[in-house]
């Protein structure tokens, strides 16, 4: 008898739903399914991007000639490469200082200050940053740009460094203060080196941020500031033709690699 | 150890700078330069007059029609009501589609656990734009759900099912978007549920909705609200989906915003506009953190 | 090579810094309306001149003025392509910079005459002439039993296009032609006729499926609209591009017409480009580039020795006997506010 109901429990524990496989499954295929229809019609040689007629790379092709978008892809870049390593700079000096700094007065305040970007929704950001740049008069084209993705950047590179850092064993350091008599040297040797990993992850995740930006960049940006994705949008905004498609497949790819990047790399620390 | 202190507190000022310099300028400075703007007058050009004028917020809710009589205006309201429902419409479903996701996923190995949420995480980490345009691509005429319907006959090749700019459209787009938002903070409860408690559970509830909704629904509470704020502050400032989806027929707040700098420029109402979404938003925040709080206390 | 954090600190920084190199000199920053600016006109132009052209698009004279506004004088752009009328909102707003020797350029003898020293700019030292046309409504004539005689057959439309409708989505041309429907002038400062043009929109509302000023063609082929607002060139494009049906409305009420120039925003950076490109377009065989691809009639009488047959034979951009054009003025802040009011009201 005992034998019995034994067996049963182990069948089907009554903490286990049958149907949440199911659902998960399409869970997963809801959130792919549209990517994976973007990418096959970035192949459609017909000219609606909603028809398929047949396999093509012309779209592709179209790619290499259009100027105007290698402008803004370049510009994404550009802005990329400088916002994210000043973000990742920042938000390392204010990681160390929060976590390694004992307590103080203004922890919590900082703690909060860093995370500010977040919790203010995106339009908001955006429109105040325009605003104020118009107020103040600060109008160097690009630079603006920089200057707004390196402040929404900077939450994006704490979280793993702090993360980091929480995670690392003190007494590593204790041990290597016993060695090294100045605290420089300590942490150019030991801290530093530890924190290698984190510093990486926070940076890709700020230049992933960074080139994915649409809305603070649409309304800051001047002229010849076009990023990728504000010009993608000009595209849609004229018309639905897969060469929106085949771009976007391209950034897609990219912003993936880069975050598989960034997770492997969280991994291996 | 007196001079380790004094330098500690030296180094954390120098090192916290940055920090401030770079935040206080760039982002509080803007938003109390909005703050400002939302109380001056606007030029009907653009830009402002440098006169103190509320007129930013009255017009929120008052407006003077064409023959400058005061009158009461619902329009805003109704937007900023749209605005909510919506928000609450996609918190909802989002936790109704996410909560047994974050729970199949905490209840496999480790090994599949990581790749699985990593496979959540991935869509949030790519354009949104072009996440949104996706949608566009299946909802609209001609697009992949009426090619296929026309494709098995349930519909005619000329009709159109008028999925797009649609309220249905915009929800879409908008659980679409943050959906992976609420899954992680679940998934993160769940982890720290303790398995034995839900083995001795079981003996004393014998049925599985039981079981959801007296035990593993309080336990995780904190990841439920933690991940329909996540999901619910931006879907209350969205701009991409409504603008997109919406076919700029259907205003949202953050589309509305938008529209008072980039066409309408009247910059004051806009500022306005902005505030009072902060403020919604703040209060949501607030209230959160004092539930948090009552929560640490009684646990 | 070990990763140092220092290291890629600096390489990063270094590559975006590459970005001000990159920005130096021989370079134009034009923003123009969206599916204006032929591929070939900018091609020839940097064959030519090796000045590289950047190009940035807007759907609306508002939009390009809420640029330029919110820019606060260094919008970063060189050239811009506003109407007649908002050329002189610009200069009264101080938007614009004052290009000097316009009428000393090689190419300026080609303007015809009685577009040299227009209205907006009599003394010649803020434009140089980009096209003309109008704005009205285009419809597929295979799809509708009317036959745009009327402009009330866009603001009350008949079963048959009702939910098939689109329309602007910037007031100013939607409003003047309420006006020529209405029988009413532009730029009213009465309120009682204004009423009756919000009224006239929001009937019309019901039935419009998307307010947008792009895509118009796309549209209209697709068959998402019957109906659209449109401009004379730009539905002979759509036209060209297989639209075979898509006929351009001239309403016994009139069209509204406009006249576009190329301007320089204030704080314009690359100023001896800007001017080169003035002066290139004035050229006969430029303009008519620009003519054959976006099928607007322009102010250089020569350019017609270069039109395509499909651009001499345009039916949609001919103006039949008798049909007023009339063009949209800059109007005064009490008249402005009137139109934002109404069109605040409308989009609610």
């Amino acid at each position: 008898m005992l034998n019995l109901m034994f067996k049963r429990k182990k069948f089907l524990r009554v903490w286990e739903f049958p149907g949440f496989l199911t659902w998960t499954f399409f869970f997963f295929g809801f959130l792919y399914i549209p990517i994976v229809i973007l990418v096959i019609y970035s192949f459609n040689s017909s000219k609606f991007a909603m028809i398929w007629t047949g396999f093509s790379f012309r779209w592709y092709e179209k790619l290499l000639t259009n100027d105007d978008m290698q402008q803004a892809a370049l510009n994404s870049l550009y802005v990329a490469f400088v916002a994210a390593p000043c973000a990742t700079a920042i938000a390392t000096l204010t990681a160390l200082v929060v976590v390694r700094g004992g307590s103080f007065k203004s922890k919590e305040f900082s703690n909060g200050l860093v995370t500010l970007p977040l919790m203010v929704p995106e339009i908001v950001t955006a429109v105040a940053t325009l605003i104020f740049f118009a107020f103040i008069g600060i109008n160097l084209g690009l630079i603006n740009v920089m200057i707004a993705h390196t402040v929404f950047c900077i939450p994006f590179a704490y979280m793993p460094i702090k993360a980091s850092l929480e995670a690392m064993d003190p007494t590593l350091e204790v041990a290597a203060r016993d060695l090294y008599s100045d605290r420089n040297s300590t942490f150019r040797y030991i801290t530093l080196p530890l924190l290698m990993p984190g510093i990486l992850s926070g940076f890709m995740l700020a230049f992933v941020i960074s080139i994915d930006d649409f809305i603070i960049t649409l309304m800051v940006a001047g002229g010849g500031s076009t990023t990728l994705p504000v010009y993608i949008y000009s595209m849609i905004k004229m018309g639905v033709t897969p060469e929106v498609n085949a771009i976007s497949t391209l950034m897609l790819a990219f912003s993936i690699i880069l975050v598989t990047g960034y997770w492997v790399f969280s991994k291996k620390s | 150890m007196n001079i380790q202190g004094e330098n500690k507190s030296r180094n954390n000022l120098i090192g916290l700078l940055p920090l401030w310099i770079v935040m206080g300028v760039f982002m509080i400075g803007p938003l109390i330069v909005m703050a400002f703007v939302s109380i001056m007058e606007s030029n009907s050009y653009g830009g402002i007059h440098l006169k103190f004028d509320l007129s930013g917020y009255r017009q929120i809710l008052f407006d003077t029609n064409l023959f400058d009589e005061m009158e009461f205006n619902p329009a805003y309201l109704i937007i900023i009501g749209r605005s909510f429902l919506l928000a609450v419409a996609a918190t909802i479903i989002s936790l109704i589609i996410g909560f047994p996701v974050a729970y199949y996923i905490s209840r496999q190995k480790d090994s599949v656990k990581n790749i699985l949420i990593f496979l959540v995480t991935i869509p949030f980490w790519t354009n949104l734009l072009i996440r949104t345009f996706a949608w566009i691509i299946i909802l609209g005429k001609d697009g992949v759900i009426e090619n296929s319907f026309g494709f098995i006959g349930i519909i005619d090749d000329d009709d159109s099912l008028n999925l797009m700019y649609t309220n249905t459209a915009i929800l879409i787009g908008l659980v679409y978007s943050y959906i992976p938002l609420m899954v992680l903070p679940i998934y993160s409860s769940m982890e720290k549920l303790d398995v034995r408690l839900i083995e001795a559970a079981s003996d004393l509830y014998s049925t599985r909705i039981n079981l959801i909704f007296k035990i593993i629904l309080p336990l995780t509470l904190p990841g439920i609200i933690g991940g329909s704020i996540l999901v619910f502050v931006p879907c209350l400032g969205a701009f991409i989906a409504p603008d997109l989806l919406g076919g700029g027929k259907k205003l949202l707040l953050g589309s509305l915003i938008q529209f008072q700098f980039a066409y309408a420029r009247n910059w004051p109402f806009g500022a306005a506009i902005a505030m009072v979404l902060l403020a919604l938003i703040v209060t949501i925040l607030y209230l959160n953190a004092r539930v948090n709080r009552r929560h640490e206390q009684n646990a | 090579m070990k990763l140092n954090a220092f290291k890629i600190f600096v390489y990063s920084l270094i590559l975006g810094l590459f970005s001000f190199g990159a920005m130096a000199a021989g370079k134009l920053n034009l923003y123009n309306w969206a599916d204006y600016t032929p591929d070939e006109l900018i091609k020839k132009f940097e064959a030519e001149t090796g000045i590289q052209v950047i190009v940035d698009t807007y759907d609306s004279n508002e939009t390009l003025l809420a640029k330029l506004q919110a820019s606060g004088g260094s919008s970063g752009y060189d050239l811009a392509v506003p109407s007649q009328h908002f050329v002189e909102i610009m200069i009264k707003e101080g938007l614009l910079e004052k290009v000097s020797g316009i009428k000393n350029m090689p190419n300026y003898k080609y303007v015809a005459e009685q577009f040299q020293g227009p209205s907006f700019d009599p003394n010649q030292e803020y434009s140089t002439p980009y096209q003309m046309g109008s704005a009205s409504f285009a419809y597929r004539a295979d799809s509708y039993s009317g036959n745009g005689s009327s402009m009330m057959e866009f603001f009350k439309p008949s079963s048959e296009i009702c939910g098939k409708l689109a329309v602007f989505k910037s007031p100013e041309e939607v409003v003047n032609m309420a006006h020529l429907a209405l029988g009413s002038s532009f730029c009213s400062e009465d309120p009682n006729e204004m009423q009756a043009v919000m009224d006239l929109l929001v009937e019309q509302k019901k039935c419009v499926a998307v307010y947008s000023s792009e895509g118009i063609n796309d549209r209209l082929k697709s068959g998402e609209v019957i109906m659209h607002a449109h401009w004379d060139g730009y539905s002979q494009v759509g036209k060209w591009e297989g639209v075979d049906d898509l006929t351009y409305a001239y309403p016994k009420e009139g069209v509204v017409g406009w006249f576009d120039s190329l301007v320089m925003p204030k704080g314009a950076k690359n100023i001896e480009e800007a001017k080169t490109f003035m002066n290139f377009l004035m050229n006969p065989e430029n303009m008519a580039i620009l003519s054959n691809f976006a099928a607007y009639a322009n102010a250089i009488p020569e350019s017609v020795n270069y039109l395509t047959e499909d651009m001499k034979n345009a039916k949609n951009i001919q103006v039949p006997d008798g049909i007023p054009v009339v063009f949209g003025k800059a109007c005064n802040k009490k008249a402005q506010s009137l139109i934002d009011k109404v069109w605040t009201k409308t989009m609610q």
